[in-house]
């Protein structure tokens, strides 16, 4: 079974999603166990994954090869180093909090909620292990089918717009990185193996434009400021669901892409071009936070909020030194948790009273106090506060950073103060303060299953906040193979 | 000259044509004889078993090696089976589809069928042309035979209106493919595709006479085709067409399409290469673009699915003009599922017609998923297919096409494909929001026979299901076009 773990996460989650899909909408309570049951079942399978992995090598590991399409050469072909393991895990777990999150609150085609979640996160972990540039794009595109349904089925008012705005915005982008790809595979001698790419000597010019068809693949899905715009829309009509594994797992695609695919593949563009990187990251984090300083909706605030932290992401990258990587990839796990926690916490006040506008609020922690003991943990986490998984990540960027240049980890620090500001200052107009209506003052307290489901976060976070070893440690050797790759140049 | 004899002339490799036409005339014969209630009925059976009938034939014996018949005038190679085959099966699935709704308007007609089998003998006899006659034969024989299906619909004026419209813009497109053929006879002296091409070989391409020949082959192609801005009469002709007979015209005729262009272009004309793909690369981003761009605006079903049409010949385009073995590859891939995506949206359309509802307004599918479930995730498969998107053959077809434009260097034609190929995922994604977004306007019930429910699930499901076996379909793509002996 250990040769067989990758295919076993990507394709038991898209055959149990059509089981779930052929059990039917007239039998939600079947539906919500057996998504339930799989995704659980699913997770722990996962684990294996982690203490089975050896970390004192930057090869792939769990290596599945076979041939797929001879025409082209095109192998089915999965792997797992240490960047992609850790997401994995990432999306197992929380594929697991969406469904019990989607407990109750999904009423209508509650199957076809289910499958949903459930395929995708078959096809997510597919993105992470695909090792072919054409199964990774594969997975990459079909991702976007079941996120196009969530958001468009089960999403708010203005669903329509924002899903395909979501699906054209990300299609453009990828069908770029389409191009850049059959490039790399003429140039490759008709190879589709991208740790083929990884040697292939690529003069100049090519690079920079392979990485600018990267990076409009990979900047909208992360998304980087300018082309971000999408991302408020699709938050905000979401389903809680939906809005969870998007900050949670898919914009991390976008970090993992250009670890994968623009620095190892296009060295020297990348170095000639950090200076744009730097600076839409810098500008990400410090424009995209004010601007999340004056939201009046609370979805809305929470996904400027994460555009704003992956600008860290971007900015860990980008700076070349292993602090600064290892922290890109601690912030996209902690802003997983993060993240999806406080799209929870605002998904448990909608579904009581049916609005997402701070000022609907005010006084929560009385009638709620549990709920507020969670929240408060939550916005302290995405505030960056020293014990929180938050804190870790930000920490190591701006360590990062200062080796470069000083100013880079000075503007950046600036987001430990803004996003101070309005995490906390939303926090201080929902939780505290004086009770604004009756209908806040009767509100009711998180039930056991919603608990369950934050306090698997609030652990997560205070875990990896207090000991971040077990995730840094497999990461290491990976992330100095990179660094190296990197490092040398593959001007012909 | 030797004596012609049967065994001479090689009978033989055209012996699924001869099958079919000769089945053709018997029906059309019997029904005269059959009693007036079962006789339709029975044309009809029998039709459809004539096509399953010559798939089968060509099959048995199907050609392992060039086989030029009818003193070279025709030839039976692996591609032109491959592609015979194909439009056997599809235009026999057309006509299943085909029964309910021309039942239900009076269309069902052993006549309407007996049309159908002549059509596709002409499509059969363009695939295995290596003559300019025999090419000029069997695309007339296949347009007259669409032409008088179209108008079968007499009751119609839209039908009537397309009919004739249809009529007019082929007669004008068969007359400039007429005139670019005269050229090259005069040119060369020959009216042998493998003579032309020895011609071309040699001949000094800056001759004007040459460029002019190569004009007119091209211009006629795109009209026949519908490729931008030789379209318009697609959409007209698709709207008005009873949908029956769109169904049928939509499908197997892309895949005729294809054996013209492989064999006046390819077989005929490859040395030409440089002087065509200048020619195509235009044609093929204009239709791209325009296809996809118009059919944003399109209110009507058939008429959104025509431009998507003229889209998706531009893309065929981008194969062919790449002029690579893999390019031409790519080109009958991308055509064969595309034959395939189309016939399975009309039957949709027919599927969800009724007798007083044609079910071709767009507003028609809203809430789909409400009404009919198992059909509005039919519509998802293949609107995802159409544009494009992972896991389904229409993305491998893509993507097939792409590549080779991208290892024949056209990487900027592949920029402005994949980027007009965003705009066009548009109107696919408005379907697949009026089916599973949008709230029912009726609850009328949607009920179809068992056969054409299966046989169009089936349908719309190769498009996924193919994909495991997606390998052995592009190898036979690579094999039968690497046979061409080029």
């Amino acid at each position: 079974m250990e040769d067989k773990l990758l295919s076993i996460l990507i394709w038991l989650p898209i055959v149990g999603g059509a089981m779930v899909l052929a059990v039917g909408d007239s039998r939600p309570a079947i539906a919500r166990k057996l998504s339930l049951g799989l995704s659980i079942a699913i997770f722990l399978l996962s684990i294996p994954l982690y203490t089975g992995f050896n970390a004192l090598t930057s090869d792939m590991q769990f290596i599945e090869r076979s041939l797929w399409i001879d025409a082209f050469s095109i192998y089915y072909s999965l792997g797992v180093d240490g960047i992609s393991m850790p997401l994995i895990l990432l999306t197992t777990l929380l594929t697991v909090v969406v469904v019990i999150a989607g407990w109750e609150v999904i009423q209508t085609r509650v199957s076809q909620y289910m499958a949903a979640f459930l395929m995708m996160e078959g096809i997510m972990i597919g993105v992470f292990a695909a090792l072919d540039a054409v199964l990774f794009y594969v997975f990459w595109e079909a991702m976007l089918i079941p996120m196009f349904l969530i958001i468009g089925i089960w999403g708010g008012p203005n669903r329509i717009y924002a899903t395909i705005k979501f699906f054209l915005y990300t299609l453009l982008g990828s069908l770029l990185m389409l191009v850049a790809l059959l490039y790399l595979n003429n140039v490759s001698g008709g190879s589709f193996d991208i740790l083929d790419y990884h040697d292939l000597p690529l003069a100049m010019q090519p690079q920079v434009l392979i990485f600018l068809a990267f990076f409009a693949a990979f900047a909208v899905k992360v998304p980087m400021f300018p082309v971000h715009t999408w991302l408020p829309d699709a938050h905000v009509e979401a389903p809680t669901g939906g809005s969870v594994i998007l900050a949670a797992i898919m914009l991390k695609m976008g970090g993992y892409g250009f670890l994968r695919f623009n620095m190892p593949i296009t060295p020297d563009a990348s170095h000639e071009l950090a200076w744009l990187m730097i600076t839409l990251s810098l500008i990400a984090v410090v424009y995209i936070a004010l601007i999340a300083l004056v939201q009046q909706d609370m979805k809305k605030l929470i996904a400027y909020s994460s555009i704003s932290h992956m600008g860290f992401v971007t900015l860990g990258m980008f700076i070349f030194n292993a602090q600064g990587i290892e922290g890109a990839m601690m912030q996209m796990i902690s802003h997983g948790f993060i993240s999806g926690a406080l799209f929870l916490c605002v998904g448990v006040l909608y579904d009581r009273l049916h609005s997402r506008e701070i000022s609907t609020y005010g006084g929560v922690a009385k009638p709620m106090p549990v709920f507020a003991a969670f929240s408060v943990l939550f916005a302290m986490a995405n505030s960056g506060l020293p014990g929180t998984s938050g804190f870790v990540g930000e920490f190591l960027v701006i360590l990062g950073a200062f080796q470069v240049n000083a100013w880079f980890a000075v503007i950046a620090a600036l987001t430990l103060i803004f996003g101070a500001a309005y995490t906390l200052w939303m926090v201080k107009r929902v939780i505290y303060g004086k009770i604004t209506s009756d209908a806040v003052a009767e509100l009711e307290d998180v039930n056991q299953r919603e608990i369950v489901m934050l306090s698997i976060l609030a652990a997560m976070v205070l875990i990896v906040g207090i000991w971040p070893n077990p995730i840094l440690d497999v990461m290491h050797v990976t992330v100095d193979n990179l660094l190296t790759h990197v490092g040398e140049s593959k001007l012909p | 000259m030797t004596d012609i004899t049967l065994h001479s002339l090689k009978v033989s490799a055209a012996a699924p044509e001869i099958f079919l036409a000769f089945a053709a005339c018997t029906i059309l014969i019997v029904a005269l004889f059959l009693p007036e209630r079962s006789r339709d009925q029975i044309s009809y059976l029998l039709s459809i078993l004539t096509l399953l009938a010559t798939a089968v034939l060509i099959s048995v014996q199907f050609a392992d090696s060039i086989t030029a018949a009818f003193n070279r005038m025709f030839v039976d190679d692996a591609m032109a089976d491959t592609l015979k085959i194909a439009m056997c099966v599809i235009s026999a699935a057309a006509f299943l589809y085909s029964r309910r709704y021309n039942e239900e308007r009076g269309l069902f007609k052993s006549e309407y069928y007996v049309l159908g089998l002549f059509a596709v003998t002409g499509m059969m006899v363009m695939a295995s042309a290596s003559h300019l006659l025999t090419l000029y034969l069997g695309l007339e024989l296949m347009s007259l035979c669409l032409y008088g299906m179209i108008a079968f619909y007499r009751d119609d004026k839209l039908a009537v209106e397309s009919a004739m419209k249809y009529f007019v813009l082929g007669a004008l497109a068969s007359s400039i493919l007429l005139y670019g053929m005269s050229l090259l006879y005069g040119l060369t002296g020959s009216l042998f595709l493998n003579e032309i091409a020895a011609y071309m070989s040699t001949a000094d391409h800056g001759n004007v006479g040459i460029a002019l020949a190569v004009v007119f082959v091209v211009v006629a192609l795109a009209f026949k085709l519908g490729a931008v801005p030789f379209h318009m009469w697609v959409p007209d002709v698709y709207h008005g067409a009873p949908t029956s007979t769109t169904a049928f015209i939509g499908a197997a005729p892309k895949i005729a399409a294809f054996a013209i262009v492989m064999r006046l272009l390819v077989g005929g004309l490859e040395e030409l290469h440089h002087m065509w793909q200048q020619m195509l690369i235009i044609l093929a981003l204009l239709s791209v673009a325009a296809g996809n761009i118009i059919a944003i605006a399109q209110s009507n079903f058939k008429r959104m699915l025509a431009y998507s049409t003229i889209s998706h010949m531009g893309f065929f385009l981008f194969g062919i003009l790449s002029g690579s073995e893999t390019g031409y590859s790519a080109a009958m891939f991308y055509v064969t599922v595309y034959a395939v995506m189309s016939l399975a949206a009309f039957g949709l359309i027919l599927f969800l017609a009724t007798a007083n509802n044609e079910s071709d307004d767009l507003d028609n599918l809203k809430g789909l998923s409400k009404r009919h479930p198992w059909s509005s995730l039919l519509v998802l498969i293949l609107m995802l297919s159409m544009a494009g998107i992972p896991p389904t053959a229409g993305f491998f077809a893509k993507l097939s096409v792409i590549q080779s434009l991208v290892n024949a260097g056209l990487v900027w034609v592949a920029i402005a494909a994949v980027i007009l190929a965003v705009i066009g995922a548009f109107y696919y994604l408005r379907v697949i929001k009026l089916v599973y977004f949008d709230e029912p306007e009726t609850d009328e019930k949607i009920e179809n026979t068992t056969s054409m429910t299966w046989v169009l699930s089936a349908n719309v499901l190769l498009i996924v299901a193919v994909l495991p076996w997606i390998d052995s379909i592009l190898l036979l793509c690579n094999a039968v076009i690497s046979q061409l002996a080029l």
